[in-house]
């Protein structure tokens, strides 16, 4: 698997997922996600576009990634600091993208026959402030997205 | 996630309920087909009221139920989008192809209308 190059120490909160690579598991994921960063207080707002990024990306390794082989592993981590970032990474031992580049332009896909929109990637990147992603072909991909919360005013 | 469905004049309202992701729009999508196909509907509203949550996912059910309304001579609307379902809908630009509007009563108005027109003028032909 891809090694993350986020510095555990510089965090204060983590948590990390592991689970078969199944639909029904989407919503385990961006549910689980949400829970974890709800201690920071986030506005509703804020946090649904951070499960929705969580959606986008756990779908692509299931669609893409492992091709709906339900063998695969999905490994989700997410760190959180006080200074309110949110770091959030998905990762998979699939298939690996060919060309980050074009994958991520909007409408661009390879599943056109399954109704699949082209957008997972705009979604996450308008969604979160900061997206990177690290593929080798035959190896995997590591989704890297960072989002910084809104401070919240005590009155 | 659950659709209801209501039909009237060759026009069907399927309103969903609940989560739309990757996993359950392979069901609606199914369930949508199988309405439109024995009930011989021609128009379709999309009534999101009642969706919690939405991935891009939602953008492809649309797409995919345009594609087979054009094929019939249809149209496909969508209604009561929450403002965020809208910020999703409307970054892939859907709209052009699926218009939105404000409820299902309001979308039902307007393709009643487009009917009559049609066959007003073709009336006269």
């Amino acid at each position: 698997m891809l090694q993350s190059k986020v510095d555990d120490k510089s965090f204060d909160n983590k948590m990390k997922l592991k689970f078969l690579n199944k639909s029904q598991n989407e919503g385990f994921a961006r549910i689980s996600v949400a829970a974890f960063v709800a201690t920071l207080d986030p506005t509703l707002e804020e946090l649904t576009e951070i499960r929705t990024a969580v959606s986008e990306a756990v779908s692509n390794c299931i669609i893409h990634a492992y091709k709906e082989d339900e063998k695969g592993i999905i490994q989700v981590e997410c760190w959180t600091d006080e200074d309110r970032n949110v770091i959030i990474s998905v990762t998979d031992e699939g298939v690996g993208i060919e060309n980050i580049e074009k994958a991520k332009e909007p409408l661009f896909t390879s599943k056109s026959d399954e109704e699949r929109s082209g957008m997972g990637f705009t979604v996450m990147e308008s969604f979160m402030d900061r997206l990177e992603v690290e593929s080798v072909k035959g190896e995997g991909t590591r989704v890297t997205m960072i989002k910084k919360l809104d401070i919240v005013y005590e009155l | 996630m659950h659709v209801s469905f209501e039909i009237t004049d060759e026009i069907l309202i399927a309103s969903l309920d609940g989560e739309l992701d990757h996993h359950t729009a392979a069901q609606i999508r199914e369930e949508i087909d199988k309405k439109i196909d024995n009930f011989h509907c021609k128009h379709l509203i999309f009534n999101f009221k009642k969706v919690s949550f939405m991935d891009s996912s939602g953008i492809g059910v649309v797409m995919g139920r345009y594609n087979k309304m054009k094929e019939l001579g249809g149209r496909v609307m969508v209604s009561g989008c929450s403002s965020y379902i809208d910020r999703i809908l409307n970054m892939s630009g859907i709209y052009t192809i699926a218009p939105k509007y404000n409820n299902v009563n309001e979308a039902l108005k307007v393709v009643k209308n487009k009917v009559n027109e049609k066959v007003n003028t073709e009336g006269v032909q």
